[in-house]
């Protein structure tokens, strides 16, 4: 059973409620109507990071689930107000689900602490990013069967992503064995308590079963962390060179699933790499779970 | 399709030697034989009876070692040749008995992308007699800001990062700069020098710059730097060397960190060994150098730390000037000195003077350890390594006349020392680079 006010963060759910999540998720299917759950509950984004795709993830799960929309929050954050003063404002619309995707971390504990509703935190700083993380790990169960005792090397910024930290936690929860790529700069010094870490791509993508890679910004930090763009693509581009070293059936997830791969610079050309919209398909399921799980612990509309 | 027969690669044996290899604790009479530009042979039974049908070269019982490696030069190329070019350096580089040379990034352009270590590499085949390595900037434009691609760098052949004469002010530059480098085994070369401090400074802080009324530096400037490099080496697992230390508390310093087993090395100028801030006298600005000459007290302590090994290299700091630069009031003219027409008899002076520093330990600072550091060939006199080798007569007087000079400035701050100990012949992967060859005169 998953029983919370909030999802927070990835760090201290059990392998049950991650399991049970995923479980709820799995059984929904895209034709059917599920639309009496969350009849007469509304939903409300609150991004102060733009992120279209996520909000339409989110936004779409709602809808199916029967729920209605207040898109008024990523208005109010964008006037100037505090994050209290939003959260205030917000609190007198009565939202039952609060999305927060804010640049700092603790963003969405701190609101948590302020409204009455349930808070799902898409992302805060380089803190966690729980539904993106139970929407990889699922689309890693539907393709690979399983995630207990996979190998599965994370290319990402350690530093400052969201998605890789809550991966890291979903991922460990379920069993599976995790690599951690990226250049030193983009690693915290304690890395191998999360798993076995990797300077060298080639090396750490060989043998994998999965190979996820999360965006990373190299525009964004050119000169300090990492030289250049040019550089981080050169070493950490998965190309259908680097691919050669893993396993012929690897699973290969990208976030970028647009064509776009300036992010991640990936130019794979391998049929495993994961159809795209299954993975969207996927994800809304996921929020779908997230937004019926939590609904189970409020009060009736 | 046919083709030129090559012509047969001949083999030279180098007999009648004192062969001096503080690689393979090598000091013995003995001979080297050379083929395809490599040692073939080496050993006491070369001294005398070589194999028929071969060239042969006596050495009159001279002193034959591999070739030295400096791992500090600055030329002016590109952007500024009239100070040198890679082949005047290379000149006077093969006068002094120097086998590779390594280049320093401060030029115009600052070589801070692949694409120009690949045209140093390229000129350097086209117009140098002898080996030269490239050492590329760790910081675009050597701003101190924005570190360079040290993995593509690296790929096109530099051997180290360096900030050349300027120093990071910063230290999340420097902290980011060491753990990136760790990734690509790339060794961060440093001169430590506190920018801030040492604003304004024409010399190093004490009796004489009051006196003489200059703008100075005290030595705790280089020392401060160091000290938090070593932190930050200890923290990231990076690779450092401190490029030119000058006093006694810098090496203080390193002697802590090796004694901690941190994988720190350090090098000193043979100005900073030879000389001292007195030499200014009458604001002589031939020893304007950077780092500073120091106090006499420095200088031996420097001396002391080749001796006892926590200095690893010797370099000659090599930073030609035109005389406009020099020919200035103190406070403004050009620092540094050229060197690498001097650098073996200078550094011979510390065998023959009063500090008596065994031969094998000069000799190994000056090119095994540099080979070892920067992971070049050559180094050695063992088996399978490039012939790069220099005969030496050790006994041999000389004063420094730089209108003699092959580099392109004059700027020396041994102008009519007195010398002993000369180069005979310079051989570069076999081939005999000095005295010159005809054809490239």
């Amino acid at each position: 059973m998953f029983r919370r006010r909030h999802l927070l963060t990835c760090e201290g759910l059990t392998t049950q409620e991650i399991i049970w999540l995923l479980d709820l998720a799995d059984g929904y299917t895209a034709r059917e109507e599920y639309t009496g759950v969350l009849r007469g509950r509304t939903l409300m984004p609150l991004f102060d990071v733009p992120s279209p795709t996520l909000l339409a993830s989110f936004e779409q799960a709602a809808k199916r689930l029967g729920a209605g929309i207040a898109d008024i929050g990523s208005t109010a954050a964008h006037h100037g107000l505090s994050l209290i003063e939003t959260a205030t404002f917000l609190n007198a619309v009565r939202p039952d689900f609060l999305v927060v995707r804010h640049r700092c971390a603790g963003a969405a504990e701190l609101i948590s602490h302020n409204l009455d509703c349930a808070i799902i935190n898409a992302g805060d700083g380089a803190h966690q990013h729980p539904a993106q993380a139970l929407h990889d790990a699922l689309t890693i169960r539907r393709m690979m069967g399983r995630v207990e005792s996979l190998v599965v090397a994370i290319c990402a910024d350690f530093i400052h992503s969201s998605a890789a930290h809550s991966n890291i936690d979903v991922l460990n929860a379920l069993g599976a064995r995790i690599r951690l790529i990226a250049p030193s700069t983009l690693l915290p010094p304690n890395a191998t308590r999360y798993g076995e870490v990797f300077t060298d791509m080639r090396a750490g993508v060989k043998d994998a079963d999965v190979i996820l890679m999360l965006d990373v910004e190299p525009e964004r930090m050119q000169g300090s962390e990492i030289p250049s763009p040019a550089e981080y693509r050169h070493f950490f581009r998965l190309d259908d060179d680097k691919l050669g070293k893993t396993k012929p059936d690897a699973l290969v997830l990208q976030n970028r699933v647009d064509g776009d791969d300036t992010a991640t610079g990936s130019t794979v050309s391998r049929d495993a790499t994961c159809d795209a919209h299954a993975r969207l398909e996927t994800g809304v399921a996921v929020r779908m779970a997230v937004l019926e799980a939590l609904a189970a612990a409020m009060p009736s509309p | 399709m046919k083709q030129s027969t090559p012509a047969r690669a001949s083999a030279t044996a180098f007999i009648n030697a004192r062969l001096l290899d503080p690689a393979t604790s090598l000091d013995t009479p003995g001979g080297v034989l050379i083929r395809d530009g490599l040692i073939a042979d080496v050993g006491p039974h070369l001294r005398r009876s070589p194999p028929a049908e071969i060239n042969i070269v006596d050495c009159h019982g001279h002193l034959l070692a591999p070739g030295l490696i400096d791992c500090q030069v600055f030329t002016g190329e590109p952007g500024d040749e009239r100070r040198e070019t890679l082949a005047t350096a290379a000149n006077a580089a093969a006068a002094g008995g120097i086998t590779t040379i390594v280049v320093m990034p401060d030029t115009d352009p600052v070589i801070d992308q692949a694409a120009h270590v690949a045209f140093l590499q390229r000129r350097a085949r086209e117009t140098a007699l002898v080996h030269v390595a490239v050492m590329a900037a760790m910081t675009r434009n050597l701003e101190g800001r924005a570190i360079t691609e040290f993995g593509l760098l690296k790929r096109a052949g530099a051997v180290a990062f360096t900030n050349g004469t300027s120093s990071i002010a910063s230290t999340r530059v420097m902290h980011n700069a060491l753990l990136y480098a760790k990734d690509f085994d790339a060794l961060i070369v440093h001169h430590t020098q506190d920018p801030e401090l040492s604003q304004g400074a024409a010399m190093n802080a004490g009796d004489t710059a009051s006196r003489l009324g200059l703008p100075s530096v005290d030595k705790m400037a280089e020392t401060i730097v160091l000290e938090r490099d070593i932190r930050l080496a200890q923290a990231t697992g990076g690779l450092y060397h401190a490029a030119t230390l000058s006093c006694r508390e810098s090496l203080d310093v390193i002697r802590a960190a090796k004694k901690r087993g941190l994988k720190v090395t350090c090098g000193v100028s043979i100005n900073n060994l030879t000389l001292n801030e007195n030499d200014i006298g009458p604001y002589r600005t031939d020893f304007k150098l950077w780092p500073p000459l120091r106090h006499e007290e420095d200088r031996l302590a420097m001396v002391e730390g080749v001796a006892d090994g926590t200095v690893d290299i010797i370099v000659s700091g090599h930073e030609p000037q035109v005389s406009a630069m020099k020919r200035r009031p103190f406070e403004e003219a050009a620092a540094g000195a050229i060197g690498l027409e001097t650098l073996l008899s200078a550094a011979l002076r510390l065998h023959y003077g009063n500090e008596e520093v065994p031969l094998a330990i000069l000799w190994k600072a000056l090119s095994a350890t540099p080979a070892k550091l920067l992971g070049l060939p050559g180094g050695s006199l063992a088996v399978g390594q490039p012939a790069d080798l220099v005969l030496v007569d050790l006994g041999a007087p000389w004063v420094v006349n730089p209108a003699q000079f092959h580099s392109r400035s004059r700027n020396t701050a041994f102008d009519g020392s007195k010398m002993q100990g000369r180069v005979l012949r310079t051989v570069v992967a076999g081939r005999t680079v000095y005295p010159f060859p005809s054809s490239d005169r």
